[in-house]
């Protein structure tokens, strides 16, 4: 069957089961769009590329599927970077087409012509030039294979527009492309290992990170857990893979994670840390970071093992598969964990617990930004899937919102990226439409994309926002007055917007909560109805993120803020 | 630790970009190449890189994760830790003149260096060896007048699998 560049495109996203995609058209992807408008695949138009990425970077999060989206040549391709760099620091499967001027211009400095590939090589898995259209077909499904297989990334394809016009044979079942695909190995020997220390250990402990989620490994991590009695503390990108209302859960680790998971991994003999990168964002100082402790790492990317932190076995393998080899490998030698030092060390832990627990003070007629997440978890019974933008509100969500399932949270661990929450949230909304889905966002933050609330409009796609609005940079701030003696340079964000006026400008529900007591009724208006909303909640404005490791210092040297917090 | 020159060889899928995505990665992460030389192998679709860079074994161990991680990287080897065999080569242009005609000739053959042009203006000789073969080698052309000069890369090659 002979067929034009663009019918293949579509043809095979149909194949590879796309659903979806988010973009935005322009003169190299006329010819695209035009395909588009004859074909019955939902498109999303979004009102600036870099919320395309995000929206299907979230989409992707949210459903393990390779997210998809579009975008023309030039501004077009170089807007979607900081989108396709955020996913690259996570490691979620993208595919993002970008338009190219006609292969005979190319290098001509033609008009809305750059170097994308070039330009990406540095923070995608791979990428790709189309340069005749006999590869198109076999390079897009070589582009999904590499987004979704071993450590899962971002892949670019960028197509010439003459490309895109011409016609081919095409055929699905000839289609050929290299597999990447890595079988997994066990390694009886090392799981023979583990068991020998996990028999020594009285302290020991799991790090969970962003690998079981991506890994799909929630059960098994939860079942070794559980079975074994062995206390579970996870990053930021592991929200969720291990059920937050456990009493074996510690809560995050880390810069601003709870004092006793920080002094477990500071206290504990043996640490499996699961599908963990160990950034220095979790480590603190390398030196001290589990110092007492026999470590084990299992991770699907051999560049992970030792580049930080350096272990004592290093298991190359996906999550999944090697911790259910684990469980297999410790109930066949029938591992019992000897229950009297199991519970001195979960009594050690709880002591820790107690002494200094997460908690914050609401008191008087200022809200307090953490009594708003609460509220939310509440009023949602945990059944929700937030994103986060970057910064306070990003901590504090991870810090009181109770993830329970995998892919509930959707945030920016890596790059860090402002703006990521607002779009990231209509791509898990187009995904999950009868679930409440919220933004929890910085007054800073929201204003980087907040042109996509006329995407959420105009299709209804019933985001809601909850805004921590306290006319800060928060976190900067935060730093600004910890280490910088209160100097707020260029912090003040009192000058913005009223947001329930930009909101009902936009065509979107707004509402604002001024006093605590008021919070739970917004809460409850914003949450009940099927429309975009952005709820702003005028918070206290110089409430600190707390416990915090100062940069430098071991993860065991927290800050916790003033005494009436401790309390 | 200790830092020393690795002699690292890469199979790579003979892909467009695939030396910028490989030149990349290590100048992104801080990493100097030293020395490369890259040509197609026996198969058209597969060429091999060798490369010289230097660091601790650990440093290079994360060179070499860095570089497995490339979709168009087939396999890494450091030749380093196994016997090898190295070489080099140089293709050098000597202006002749009245003084120094008789001393060239007299140099080339007694170094057997392989004469590739040779005219009355001038005379070009090929030199193979390993890195210390050829430095010692340009040393002495050098005081013999040194026109022009071009150097490969180093290439590697393990005795045994």
């Amino acid at each position: 069957m002979k067929l034009k560049g663009t019918q293949i495109l579509l043809e095979v996203l149909k194949e590879e089961n796309v659903d979806i995609i988010f973009g935005y058209p322009g003169g190299t992807v006329l010819d695209i769009y035009d395909q588009l408008y004859k074909s019955d695949l939902k498109h999303i138009l979004v009102r600036h590329e870099q919320g395309a990425v995000h929206a299907a970077d979230g989409y992707a999060r949210a459903t393990g599927k390779v997210g998809v989206c579009l975008v023309t040549s030039g501004p077009g391709a170089t807007n979607t970077v900081t989108g396709i760099a955020t996913a690259n620091m996570d490691s979620i499967p993208l595919v993002v087409f970008t338009g190219q001027v006609p292969t005979g211009l190319i290098g001509n400095d033609a008009f809305q012509e750059c170097d994308i590939t070039g330009i990406t090589r540095p923070c995608t898995k791979h990428n790709f030039l189309v340069r005749n259209i006999e590869e198109l077909a076999s390079t897009i499904k070589e582009a999904f294979h590499i987004a979704r297989s071993g450590r899962p990334g971002p892949v670019l394809v960028d197509l010439p527009k003459d490309v895109m016009a011409t016609q081919t044979d095409y055929d699905p079942a000839n289609v050929k492309f290299r597999n990447y695909e890595v079988a997994h190995k066990p390694a009886p020997k090392k799981m023979a290992k583990v068991f020998d220390m996990l028999q020594a250990a009285k302290k020991p402990l799991i790090i969970t990170g962003g690998g079981v989620i991506l890994g799909k490994a929630s059960e098994e991590l939860t079942h070794l857990s559980r079975k074994y009695q062995i206390p579970v503390t996870g990053t930021l990108m592991s929200l969720g893979s291990f059920p937050g209302s456990d009493a074996l859960w510690l809560g995050m680790l880390g810069m601003h994670g709870t004092y006793y998971a920080n002094m477990a991994v500071s206290h504990c003999d043996f640490l499996l840390a699961v599908g963990v990168r160990f950034d220095d964002r979790v480590t603190g100082t390398i030196e001290t970071f589990a110092a007492n402790a026999k470590i084990v790492h299992i991770d699907i990317d051999p560049s992970s093992i030792n580049k930080n932190v350096t272990v004592d076995l290093p298991i190359i393998g996906d999550t999944k598969a090697t911790l259910k080899d684990l469980l297999r490998f410790l109930e066949e030698h029938h591992y019992a964990q000897d229950a009297a030092s199991r519970k001195t060390w979960l009594d050690e832990i709880d002591e820790w617990r107690e002494r200094v627990p997460l908690t914050y003070c609401q008191n008087g007629e200022v809200i307090k930004p953490q009594y708003v997440i609460e509220t939310l978890h509440k009023l949602t019974c945990g059944d929700a899937l937030i994103t986060t933008e970057v910064g306070q509100n990003q901590m504090w969500t991870a810090q009181f919102f109770q993830f329970d399932r995998p892919n509930s949270f959707i945030s920016s661990g890596g790059l860090g990226t402002m703006g990521f929450g607002l779009p990231a949230a209509i791509g898990v909304k187009c995904a999950f439409p009868d679930k409440h889905v919220v933004d929890i966002a910085g007054d800073g933050s929201i204003q980087m994309n907040i042109q996509e609330l006329a995407t959420a409009a105009q299709y209804n796609i019933a985001v809601k926002i909850v805004l921590l609005n306290n006319g800060y940079l928060g976190m900067v701030r935060q730093w600004q007055e910890l280490f910088y003696e209160k100097r707020y340079s260029h912090t003040d964000m009192t000058y913005a917007p009223d947001f329930v006026k930009l909101a009902e400008a936009f065509g979107i529900i707004g509402l604002r909560a001024t006093k605590p007591s008021e919070v739970e009724a917004v809460l409850k208006q914003g949450l009940s109805v099927n429309k975009p909303v952005l709820m702003d909640f005028r918070v206290s404005r110089e409430e600190c993120v707390y416990p915090m490791v100062r940069p430098g210092e071991s993860i065991s040297q927290m800050t916790l803020g003033s005494r009436e917090m401790i309390n | 630790m200790e830092k020393k020159a690795h002699v690292i060889s890469i199979l790579v899928h003979n892909k467009p970009d695939v030396l910028a995505r490989i030149a990349g990665t290590l100048g992104g992460k801080g990493y100097n190449i030293d020395s490369l030389c890259v040509n197609t192998t026996t198969q058209n679709d597969i060429s091999k890189i060798v490369m010289t860079t230097a660091g601790s074994q650990a440093t290079i161990t994360r060179i070499e994760n860095q570089l497995q991680r490339l979709v168009d990287v087939i396999s890494v080897d450091d030749l380093t830790n196994v016997e090898s065999i190295y070489r080099e080569m140089v293709l050098v242009r000597l202006n002749l003149t009245a003084q120094n005609s008789e001393p060239v000739k007299k140099a080339i053959d007694m170094n057997k260096w392989k004469v590739i042009v040779s005219g009355d203006k001038y005379v070009i000789v090929e030199i193979t060896g390993d890195k210390t073969q050829i430095d010692f080698s340009l040393a002495r052309l050098e005081s013999l007048g040194i026109t022009d000069i071009t150097r490969t890369g180093l290439i590697a090659l393990k005795l045994e699998d």
